[in-house]
């Protein structure tokens, strides 16, 4: 079971209070009537499916319920960091070595 | 390819069993192929045999990051059945069952197939109405599926329970009797000695790195950890690392990869007289021919590729086993372990051409893909050595996620995964 660090509450809790919620920073778009075919393709079913570093959603459903994003490494399956919803991409080169890797 | 007989065995019997070769070659990769096919899984092998059996086409390598059928193929719990909702599959796993059927014969290689029934638990009005809708829609399209009450259920399968005091209880189950199990190694192992025998090169232990491209962007071969092999033709049948790979031809994927585990338990005397899976309890089991529990547990709520799962989803797993049969309260588990499944959003397999020339996919299989080696297989060498896919696959496209016609089987997985 994983060990994840909710941005919200700061602090560490097992996984079974969370719910996963697929990749992070997929914009959802303002205008769904505007999109091509292979836009909304793109959007609503094309994943990176990444095998390392990954940044994805996750729900702290059993405790704030709030969503908030992580970067994990999807070989080790270790969380480089969290952070909250709305904040920027962290740069994976620096997370390793840097401040926030655990 | 020496043929497997009783008069082989008893020849070698006599002589010390000193005269048994190889069952498949073990070639250096040569400069070019006409076809290669990327993962030597069940799905991999099979397609391969049917390129050389059906097509002619021999001059084919299976290339392989591990060893032969070390991957999904051997990690299964090898469930066999093919009662899905949709027209498209049940083409293509009752085309499965039919290859089943015959396939020791074919391959000369006992595949222990056994039609032992499986049996899928309804335990709230809910599952009963899908069930029922399940089997109606089955009957149509000719695959076998009955309904049978609590009791008719306890005597397929003693084991059960079906008291009213259950926390769920059995309100009844959906049988198809056609279903059952097979032996996943020896179903790799068969294939790639078919394949073998014709002429195809098996090469283990060599990953492939690289999709080549000439510059009107059609396929030219693989790059590997054994260097530049040449081909007209890829099939990527790469299971959990679907998406790596079509990433190296630049196509991105509709596919993610979660772990999946299954365990099994100490041997014991047969008391498992059929497959029984539980969508709403959540687990699915059968025994072995060695004699242990087969169990089946679900996937992990984020992608990996570490081949390893959390050990509260096994607990899970075992609290519904436990709840289905009393009995098996006191057994010991003696090992688990994890897969990688490529899931796509409705839950159906892409087996298609792709937008790269002479590239073709087999992925998507999910958390249930051994059921369809055969007909997987059989399929996707017509895909590839016509070019056009076979009328069985011709609505398992990769076009469907922008075209939305989905094939979406996501309520007809036997468990929720």
């Amino acid at each position: 079971m994983l060990l994840i660090h909710c941005p919200y509450c700061e602090e560490e809790r097992p996984e079974v209070e969370f719910a996963g919620a697929g990749e992070a920073h997929i914009d959802r778009p303002k205008d769904m009537n505007a999109m091509s075919d292979a836009e909304f393709e793109k959007f609503f079913f094309i994943r990176d499916n990444l095998k390392g570093v990954n940044y994805e959603r996750w729900r702290h459903i059993h405790g704030c319920g709030r969503f908030f994003n992580a970067v994990r490494d999807t070989v080790s399956d270790k969380f480089l960091t969290t952070y909250k919803s709305g904040e920027k991409k962290p740069d994976p080169a620096k997370l390793k070595t840097g401040k926030g890797a655990k | 390819m020496r043929n497997y007989s009783v008069f082989s065995l008893a020849r070698e019997a006599l002589l010390g069993h000193k005269g048994w070769k190889e069952q498949w070659r073990s070639p250096e990769p040569k400069k070019s192929y006409d076809v290669i096919i990327v993962g030597a899984g069940g799905h991999g092998l099979a397609t391969a045999y049917y390129l050389a059996r059906e097509h002619g086409i021999t001059n084919v390598a299976v290339i392989e990051k591990g060893w032969l059928g070390g991957g999904n193929t051997g990690r299964n719990t090898t469930i066999i059945r093919s009662n899905y909702l949709y027209d498209e599959s049940a083409g293509i796993y009752n085309h499965a069952i039919k290859l089943w059927e015959g396939l020791s014969q074919e391959l000369n290689y006992n595949i222990m197939f056994s039609q032992r029934g499986v049996m899928m638990l309804a335990h709230n009005v809910h599952d009963v109405q899908v069930f029922k809708r399940h089997i109606h829609a089955n009957r149509l399209n000719g695959v076998d599926n009955a309904w049978l009450t609590p009791e008719q259920a306890k005597e397929f399968c003693p084991p059960l329970n079906i008291s009213k005091q259950a926390r769920y209880p059995v309100m009844g189950a959906a049988l198809q009797r056609k279903g059952g199990t097979a032996r996943h190694d020896a179903v790799a192992w068969g294939y790639a000695r078919g394949a073998s025998d014709r002429g195809v090169d098996i090469i283990q232990q060599c990953e492939v790195t690289g999709i080549n491209r000439d510059a009107s962007g059609n396929v030219t071969g693989v790059e590997t950890t054994k260097g530049t092999i040449n081909a007209k033709k890829v099939g990527v049948v790469a299971a959990g690392h679907s998406s790596v790979l079509m990433q190296m031809a630049d196509i991105q994927m509709p596919l993610e990869s979660f772990p999946l585990q299954a365990l099994v338990s100490e041997p014991v005397k047969p008391i498992m007289p059929c497959v029984v899976m539980s969508n709403t309890v959540h687990a699915y089991i059968s025994q072995s021919d060695k004699g242990e529990l087969v169990i089946g547990a679900g996937t992990d709520q984020y992608t990996s590729y570490s081949q390893t799962g959390g050990l509260h989803i096994l607990t899970h797993t075992l609290d519904a086993i436990v709840e289905m049969f009393p009995i098996f309260s006191r057994m010991k588990m003696l090992r688990s372990w994890g897969g990688i499944v490529d899931v796509t959003p409705d839950r159906s397999p892409i087996l298609a051409k792709t937008p790269v020339s002479g590239l073709y996919v087999n992925c998507g299989w999910g958390t249930g893909g051994f059921k369809a080696t055969p007909g997987s297989g059989h399929v996707f060498a017509h895909t590839i050595a016509r070019d056009e896919p076979h009328e069985i696959n011709a609505g398992f496209t990769l076009e469907r996620f922008r075209n939305g016609r989905l094939i979406d089987e996501a309520a007809a997985a036997a468990v929720a995964h």
